[in-house]
């Protein structure tokens, strides 16, 4: 396991209200730097709202969100987002699209950075195909690239796999594993609710319920890195965490996991 | 019902599910010629009947030829463009801009959506003598007749269009820091660009009719004035000649604006 320092995301006692409902009660979270968390949870718990606040997009009721040190309370270029729904420009090239992440900073878009990304993310043979003409699975490689290309500090995932097929969607997450494995500082937040996805990808998995959605466990994955996801399934222990985790999800209030305390 | 069309050009995904194979061009140009030769021919072959109130394609082509010779023609298709190319770019462009404005602003909405939906409702032809008391019987009071014509299928379409934008989307571009500058060039005006040019095609034919309207009943002048004249005198091919004008600049036009569209719109291709 690769080593975990300082804390780079902190929410602390964080509400989040949306036309009066409450949404998210509570909630506080320590993310450090280079850390892979997922948020895992049934639909409607809030875990959505809660990567929404994290980037930004929704303002906090009482409480705080800091990220590197500074307080959250508007989109900042420190973050980028993925989406489910992929939320690519129908009228921007694949190339465009990606760049768009740079120019919308005003900061500069090399076409060769641009293109060698692309190129990571196998698209470089589509670069000047628009998203209409894309399958689910390479549209999702755009929104990866888009948010790669915006070099943020910590990378949001919003279930960017669950609009796809299961292959496409196994092959896409072994790819944002390798992707994040081989980068040097990108700490990473991702929400699914799928446990086998949450055991590949975190160092850390984090369960939601609600509403109003509020954290009620958290389990370390101890599995070693590199991962691969034939061989994690493969392990001994892996029946016994998927086990851990199910119940987690399905017994509110339920803390397990070694090392939690 | 403006934007009934408009939504339907852009929901593709319903569109791909009924799907039909599209025509070849070589085809459809074979059709469209077929057709105009039929109607011509019937013409051609009933005219004889009566000449002189019905005319014929043959006396209507050397009519033509003659009005372009003796000036006629030009000098009343010179006078009719003016007050449309005027009329029409100041009444699409000022429909543009306050579409765009509503659009985005419910403030700018709720000031001028009552005005608009009253003036829209009163036909266009219902104002002319006020316009007439108030500018004249000059170009100018022409003009204002089309910009009426126009202004409305352009904002209404082009509010829509705005109101239209993927909230999603929005919320993406949001996600990446955009301004609000870039929030126009990135997001509102691609996707409100369909609508606009829906808008801006209703536009044209009602611009047609304006030009006309507003040469009946202002001073004669321009094609309205050769139809007229030429009708009271039983000069039937010679009247012909600018309805056959008007008709094939509403054609071109037409054609021009699908053109732009399929530059523009050049995104919306089939999925693969």
């Amino acid at each position: 396991m690769h080593s975990v320092s300082s804390p780079h995301l902190i929410l602390e006692g964080v509400c989040v209200e949306i036309g009066g409902a409450r949404i998210l009660r509570d909630v506080s979270l320590t993310v450090a730097r280079r850390e892979f968390v997922c948020v895992i949870g049934t639909s409607g718990g809030g875990k959505t709202t809660l990567l929404r606040t994290i980037a930004g997009l929704l303002p906090v009721a009482s409480g705080s969100v800091t990220l590197g040190g500074f307080p959250v309370n508007a989109p900042s270029p420190r973050a980028a987002m993925v989406f489910q729904h992929f939320g690519l420009f129908p009228w921007k090239t694949v190339r465009s699209n990606v760049a768009y992440a740079l120019r919308v900073q005003g900061r500069p878009a090399d076409p060769d950075r641009i293109l060698r990304l692309l190129a990571t993310l196998k698209l470089d043979r589509v670069a000047d195909y628009y998203p209409a003409q894309l399958s689910g699975g390479m549209k999702q490689r755009v929104g990866i690239a888009r948010a790669l290309a915006a070099e943020p500090e910590v990378l949001l995932l919003d279930e960017p796999f669950s609009a796809l097929d299961a292959i496409t969607r196994e092959s896409l997450q072994d790819e944002v594993l390798r992707l994040w494995e081989n980068s040097s500082q990108m700490t990473a937040v991702l929400v699914t609710h799928d446990i086998d996805e949450a055991l590949l990808l975190a160092d850390r998995v984090v369960v939601v319920s609600g509403p109003p959605g509020h954290i009620t466990s958290e389990m370390p994955v101890t599995l070693p890195r590199p991962r691969d996801s034939q061989e994690i399934r493969g392990r001994a222990d892996y029946p016994r965490m998927r086990k851990q985790l199910w119940n987690a999800l399905n017994g509110p209030g339920v803390t397990c996991g070694p090392g939690t305390t | 019902m403006t934007a009934v069309t408009a939504q339907r050009g852009r929901t593709g995904g319903r569109r791909a599910g009924v799907r039909r194979r599209p025509m070849s061009p070589g085809r459809r140009w074979a059709l469209r010629t077929a057709s105009v030769v039929v109607i011509l021919a019937a013409w051609q072959l009933y005219g004889r009947s009566n000449p002189i109130l019905l005319s014929q394609p043959s006396s209507i082509a050397v009519a033509f030829a003659d009005m372009v010779r003796d000036g006629t023609l030009g000098h009343a298709l010179a006078s009719s463009l003016v007050v449309l190319g005027i009329g029409f770019g100041t009444g699409s462009a000022a429909g543009v801009l306050l579409g765009l404005a509503a659009g985005r602003s419910d403030t700018i909405s709720a000031l001028i959506d009552l005005p608009v939906n009253a003036l829209y409702a009163v036909p266009a032809v219902a104002l002319i003598p006020v316009i007439v008391l108030w500018f004249g019987f000059a170009v100018t009071t022409k003009t204002v007749v089309v910009f009426l014509f126009v202004i409305f299928p352009v904002l209404i379409n082009t509010t829509r269009g705005v109101r239209e934008v993927d909230p999603e989307l929005v919320e993406v571009a949001r996600s990446f820091c955009s301004g609000e500058r870039r929030m126009w060039t990135d997001l509102i005006l691609p996707s409100a660009l369909p609508y606009i040019l829906t808008g801006l095609r209703l536009a044209i034919g009602r611009a047609l009719i304006g030009v006309i309207v507003a040469e009946y009943y202002t001073s004669l002048s321009g094609l309205g004035n050769l139809i007229s004249t030429n009708a009271n005198d039983f000069q039937t091919a010679r009247m012909f000649v600018p309805i056959v004008v008007i008709a094939m600049l509403g054609v071109a036009f037409t054609a021009l604006l699908e053109l732009a569209e399929r530059r523009l719109v050049q995104w919306r291709k089939t999925p693969q």
